[in-house]
């Protein structure tokens, strides 16, 4: 009992040393996935997300960087991703639904709706010359 | 760079796809190759084992998604096995079982083909 408790105030501390901003700049080609799934898996780690919460974190930021990469720089590979491309209105793009969706067999357009399953908030800012994608996941108490 | 690599076998008159590593967008072109290749050889009956994928985003659920028309057309299946519980998680959540023949192993697959 005691050393649990240890263990966490441990984890507490180590949670208080991290920068409050982690960032990461890549070029937009899929290869880099990986790499931007390995930073945000090690950071929501540290931040002291669960293992499965850790998972579902990345693969929300790598649906993000998948759309951006193929939708708003349409895979020109000259542009780092913080999206600043093509003007993107989210309130247009309709979520589906999943029955009707699959009974037509229609493919694409899922990132978005994982995003929105996997993360507690996704949030679309359209600021001049530049799209800000906000995803925010809150720490099970 | 992403892992990923597809082993093509055949087993009872079935064909397996045994995927390994992480299917997401940069390594997609490689399993809807996999898919055409079987396609343009009438092969129908396919079984994908997932025992050895550790992750898949919806750029490797839409390959399932563009292909399965064509082989239930043609009185085939992808049926899906060995499914780990984070991957069949993700299918779950977007509602795939409902579409997607999921069982728990490869014999299970190839009894249900018949084969």
């Amino acid at each position: 009992m005691q050393n649990s408790v240890r263990k966490k105030e441990i984890a507490l501390v180590s949670t208080l040393k991290l920068p409050k901003k982690l960032s990461l700049n890549v070029p937009s080609k899929t290869e880099h996935l990986s790499e931007v799934r390995d930073f945000v898996s090690d950071a929501a780690r540290r931040f002291g997300f669960a293992d499965e919460e850790v998972s579902n974190i990345a693969l929300a930021v790598d649906e993000a960087c998948t759309n951006i990469i193929k939708h708003a720089y349409h895979f020109a590979s000259d542009k780092d991703i913080t999206n600043k491309g093509q003007h993107f209105e989210p309130d247009k793009v309709a979520m589906p639904d999943m029955k009707e969706y699959l009974s037509k067999y229609k493919r694409g357009g899922l990132g978005m709706l994982l995003m929105r399953k996997l993360m507690d908030k996704v949030e679309y800012r359209i600021q001049p010359s530049r799209n800000v994608v906000r995803m925010v996941k809150y720490l099970s108490a | 760079m992403s892992e990923f690599a597809i082993g093509v076998r055949e087993s009872a008159g079935v064909h397996v796809l045994d995927l390994k590593g992480y299917l997401d967008a940069h390594t997609t072109p490689l399993l809807e190759e996999a898919f055409k290749k079987l396609l343009a050889e009438k092969k129908y009956r396919i079984i994908v084992n997932c025992r050895d994928l550790n992750y898949i985003s919806s750029a490797g659920l839409g390959v399932f998604m563009a292909f399965i028309e064509d082989v239930r057309a043609e009185e085939g299946d992808i049926k899906l096995s060995n499914m780990t519980v984070k991957v069949f998680n993700i299918f779950d959540l977007l509602g795939f079982p409902v579409l997607y023949d999921i069982v728990k192993d490869e014999q299970e697959a190839i009894a249900k083909f018949g084969a």
